[in-house]
């Protein structure tokens, strides 16, 4: 038995949800070829093309059109292709799908989920390549999920598609082909519960996505070579963000530190280590810190690029000057 | 007007259903529209009302004759001046008043106002502060109807300024591709906010766009009830056929832009010859000379007035909303506490 992929967990989520409720439907470019990354292979041909449909190049529309369709009752997934592109949707997310229950007071839901393959791949410059997790966040009416390991891309894919609200589904275009999973006896994920991927001591990690599977790397290499057992927290979900796990662990290891992959500057990120900070502020014995990309766009010469990337170097490094600081 | 041969309309006949009664009752749709905003005015003048309030007076035989049409579980999609639409399509002038008055029970509970009217219990799925976004939400709506079967069809009004933004285009070439049970009507009254649509629309405008993208379109003049029912009529049953239709009615604004936009862009001469064109004295002419009794419309006009005002006076005396309620429907997940600034 091979072990799920993450763009298979994507394809068996969406497959069962199809199968289970005649009201869900997918729409985006190029279903019908399976979709850029195969997450949707098979599905025209088994669900039809009034269900897995196909669109053309209108992003604004494919949203627009998906909130139509949510208040009619259907659970519409979009699909942006890459989340750069769904910012000519962005009127149709923040003003339209974000703001209709509670402007309208609470005569609709928008059960919708826009699905926004992320985040860097290799010289991919700077229109394909942003994470952009903190925008949504800051949107009331939103839910944020981004999914690190195939078993929680499906259990939240699938809560995804169930959920009342419009949710802003990141997949890291790095994680497709990956498989495998920290901790296979935990429960299935919930939207909003983080989880401790590797348990420690010396210091919290808060991450997701992607620069969560760097922060595991990092977190070998800093037990191999120095005996370091840094705790990390897979948040799983950027709203609603689960913040007992974190606190808890914070108040016990008295350091955190956050990593990802978008710009530090306003990331969310800061979020967390503002929170942290003020519930805990006498309780950590260094300064809360951030690890994020400067900022400045992405590149596409690979020595450009990497001026951008976290990588396990750049967190080692980062967690040593910590662990040095008192 | 009438005919009952196997024709194209739902009760069989060639031609809509235009005698005495149906014209009156669309009559008095337009002046119920013309005094619910009469009466918003003068509370928004006295400071009852709040914010920005875009006033349909002038183009209310575009709601009445296209509503006309419509059946209770047919969907609307409105704009930023959205009152007529509202109450044309079944709304409680009650409720919309509260919601005017920012009150507990309005429509919106008070959170939307006059931009987010909306009524969904009668089809109308809220009038939108951003032009053109109404678009793009009415072909999705319509677009769930055909993937669920329903027998229903969608309304999407919009103004000429609207034609000018990209959900037209893709809106439009949407409801094309995937045949949609949907009426658009361009509500063009010549203005998008204070500036000449004309001025800064490059070809012949909404029409000659849809023809372009494959959608039929129909020019009328859209102050004259009867023309627009009629047209209205025959597109609605082609709509409901899943051939997606535009109308284009042609109006004029008898207001600024708001309510408290005097329009002194526009010249006065102008403003004087549309006046003469007031869709409700032209409405009120052909029933007169239908043979009603001007007397009876005077009555008519009256008891709508005093309805207008009664709703007007007991959303003054409504209860205003808690601080509670500012905490309520934003999200089932990751949802607010009421916790007030420390």
């Amino acid at each position: 038995m091979t072990e799920l992929t993450y763009v298979d967990a994507a394809h068996e989520a969406l497959h069962e949800e199809l199968t289970r409720d005649p009201d869900v439907w997918a729409i985006g470019e190029d279903l019908g070829r399976g979709g850029v990354f195969g997450q949707y292979r098979g599905l025209q041909s088994e669900f039809g093309s009034d269900r897995v449909v196909d669109a053309p190049i209108s992003e604004a529309c494919m949203l627009g059109a998906a909130v139509g369709a949510a208040m009619m009752g259907t659970r519409p997934v979009v699909e942006m292709r890459v989340s750069d592109f769904s910012l000519c949707a962005t009127d149709e997310l923040v003003n339209q799908a974000a703001k209709a229950r509670y402007m309208f007071g609470g005569q609709s839901r928008v059960p919708l989920v826009v699905r926004k393959p992320f985040g860097m791949w290799r010289s991919s410059a700077a229109q394909h390549s942003q994470s952009l997790e903190a925008w949504y966040a800051h949107i009331p009416g939103l839910v944020v999920v981004t999914p690190a390991f195939p078993r929680d891309e499906k259990a939240l894919l699938k809560a995804a598609i169930r959920c009342d609200d419009p949710v802003v589904f990141l997949e890291h275009k790095n994680l497709w082909s990956t498989s495998g999973d920290p901790g296979f006896d935990d429960p299935p994920a919930e939207i909003g519960r983080a989880r401790i991927v590797r348990k420690g001591d010396a210091l919290t990690i808060v991450s997701w996505s992607a620069a969560l599977h760097d922060c595991l790397a990092a977190a070998a290499t800093l037990a191999s070579e120095s005996s370091i057992e840094v705790e990390i927290i897979d948040l799983r979900t950027i709203w609603p963000w689960d913040l007992d796990t974190v606190l808890a662990s914070a108040h016990r290891t008295r350091r955190i530190l956050v990593v990802h992959e978008a710009v530090s500057v306003a990331g969310f990120g800061a979020e967390v280590v503002a929170t942290v900070s003020e519930r805990l502020f006498g309780r950590l014995v260094t300064p809360p810190k951030r690890l994020g990309a400067p900022r400045i766009p992405v590149s596409y010469s690979p020595t450009l690029e990497d001026q951008v990337r976290v990588n396990p170097a750049r967190i080692v490094g980062t967690v040593k000057h910590m662990l040095a600081h008192e | 007007m009438q005919g009952k041969t196997k024709g194209m309309f739902s009760d069989g006949s060639d031609s809509p259903d235009q005698s005495l009664d149906h014209v009156f009752s669309m009559y008095r749709d337009m002046v119920r529209i013309r005094a619910l905003e009469t009466v918003a005015i003068e509370a928004l003048e006295k400071g009852l009302i709040f914010g920005a309030l875009h006033p349909y007076i002038g183009q209310e035989a575009i709601a009445a004759g296209v509503c006309a049409n419509l059946r209770p579980e047919d969907v609307l999609l409105s704009t930023h001046r959205g009152h007529g639409h509202t109450l044309a399509k079944g709304a409680d002038p009650k409720r919309m008043m509260l919601e005017l008055f920012g009150r507990k029970g309005g429509y919106c509970q008070g959170k939307g106002g006059s931009m987010h009217i909306a009524d969904f219990s009668a089809g109308m799925l809220g009038a939108n502060g951003i032009v053109g976004a109404n678009i793009q939400i009415a072909v999705g709506a319509a677009h769930a109807i055909k993937l669920r079967k329903e027998d229903k069809i969608v309304v999407c009004f919009f103004g000429d300024g609207a034609i000018n933004r990209g959900p037209f285009l893709e809106g439009l070439n949407w409801a094309g591709i995937y045949g949609l049970p949907i009426l658009f009507v361009c509500e063009d009254n010549a203005f998008a906010a204070s500036t000449r649509t004309s001025t800064l629309t490059s070809g012949d405008g909404a029409d000659a766009r849809a023809k372009a993208m494959g959608i039929p379109s129909v020019v009328i003049d859209g102050n004259d009830v009867l023309e627009t029912d009629r047209t209205a009529a025959a597109l609605v049953e082609k709509a409901r056929r899943d051939q997606p239709q535009l109308m284009v009615a042609r109006t004029y604004r008898m207001y600024g832009h708001t309510a408290t936009d005097p329009g002194h862009y526009r010249p006065m001469a102008e403003v004087e010859k549309n006046r003469k064109n007031d869709p409700v004295l032209r409405c009120r002419a052909h029933l007169v000379a239908l043979g009603m009794d001007p007397e009876q419309l005077i009555c008519t006009e009256t008891d709508i007035m005093n309805e207008m005002k009664d709703a007007a006076a007991s959303a003054a005396a409504g209860a205003w909303p808690t601080p509670e309620d500012a905490y309520a429907d934003v999200q089932d997940i990751g949802s607010p506490v009421h916790r007030p600034f420390q």
